[in-house]
């Protein structure tokens, strides 16, 4: 009895400590689930005379997919990927941040393009205003045109099965 | 080693600075207090005057491009804090979400501080003698009288 509290002091401790291992100090929870999808214009990589704005999306369900040829974990996500644009459920878009043009485009003629669309941010800009802070990443906007998910990091095919395809299902009702 | 210490900091400052020109030294002032008080999101534990990160030089560059547009320290915070959530400020605003982390060191004292101060106390409580010790001692005192 006499050591009850410092005992039950003690399983206090290794539980919240325990509880802060499991936690992951790089996944930082975006402010941005449930608000409108920051504004952007920018331009196809593709075609680069073309521009794209977040109003050419209004009224769907659609996928961003932050991604770079510089970046050694997009390629590992690049499977991923290419089979969530060949089950066709949202439209995929893809946004090539910080990265040359002509890499980009190598890069996806070597790999395989899944994007419906390829957006440039060349300098970074519009990535700040996503909160972006490490490639990949991933959002799912809805039909409201507010963002409803984001994965920091890349998407494996377990959480393309467990987190993704099940968001975008009941997102398209 | 103060001046080590001392040394490393002005070389991060330069480090920082040093491409950027102001048009005051309040907007400098203003910078270098912006720059050590938003953390770099990449290499955690940095600021963003510490870090080489590119994410660093971005926001750093967003710092002094919105200071010279004319805005406020506090509207640059909210402008980070609005994109990259609490976690981006030393010194995160005053919130429901952040009143833990403001007060919880402080109610962790005093609850500590009431803790000890009770056992303290109870440690000092003094039991009454039992009535054998209390005639050992009755004995002691009667045996010990007149002698100095």
């Amino acid at each position: 009895m006499r050591y009850a509290t410092p005992l039950g002091i003690f399983i206090l401790m290794v539980g919240l400590l325990g509880y802060g291992l499991s936690l992951d100090p790089k996944k930082i929870p975006s402010p941005l689930i449930g608000k409108p999808a920051p504004a952007f214009s920018l331009a196809s990589l593709h075609a680069p005379q073309n521009r794209i704005t977040e109003k050419d999306f209004q009224g769907q369900v659609w996928v961003l997919n932050v991604w770079a040829s510089w970046c050694v974990a997009c390629r590992a996500e690049h499977e991923v990927i290419k089979r969530l644009s060949r089950q066709g459920i949202a439209r995929v878009v893809g946004l090539n941040y910080k990265d040359k043009p002509e890499d980009a485009r190598a890069w996806l003629q070597q790999l395989g393009d899944p994007y419906a669309l390829s957006l440039m941010d060349q300098h970074g800009r519009v990535g700040i205003d996503w909160g972006v802070y490490g490639v990949p990443e991933t959002f799912i906007i809805g039909k409201d045109g507010l963002i409803k998910y984001k994965h920091i990091g890349p998407i494996t095919f377990e959480i393309l099965d467990a987190e993704v395809i099940p968001m975008l299902k009941k997102l398209l009702g | 080693m103060p001046r080590l210490t001392l040394l490393c900091f002005v070389l991060f400052a330069s480090a920082a600075i040093g491409a950027y020109e102001f048009e005051s030294a309040q907007m400098e002032a203003d910078y270098l207090k912006l720059t050590n008080e938003l953390r770099c999101l990449v290499c955690q534990n940095q600021n963003l005057a510490g870090s080489n990160a590119d994410l660093a030089k971005d926001l750093r560059q967003q710092t002094y491009e919105m200071l010279m547009q004319g805005k406020s320290p506090d509207q640059i915070v909210e402008y980070m804090v609005a994109r990259y959530g609490d976690f981006v400020s030393y010194r995160p605003q005053l919130k429901r979400n952040t009143i833990l982390l403001w007060i919880g060191p402080f109610a962790l004292l005093a609850l500590v501080s009431v803790l000890v101060i009770r056992a303290i106390r109870k440690k000092q409580k003094l039991r009454p003698p039992d009535a054998e010790s209390m005639k050992r001692a009755q004995q002691l005192l009667a045996n010990s009288e007149g002698k100095p």
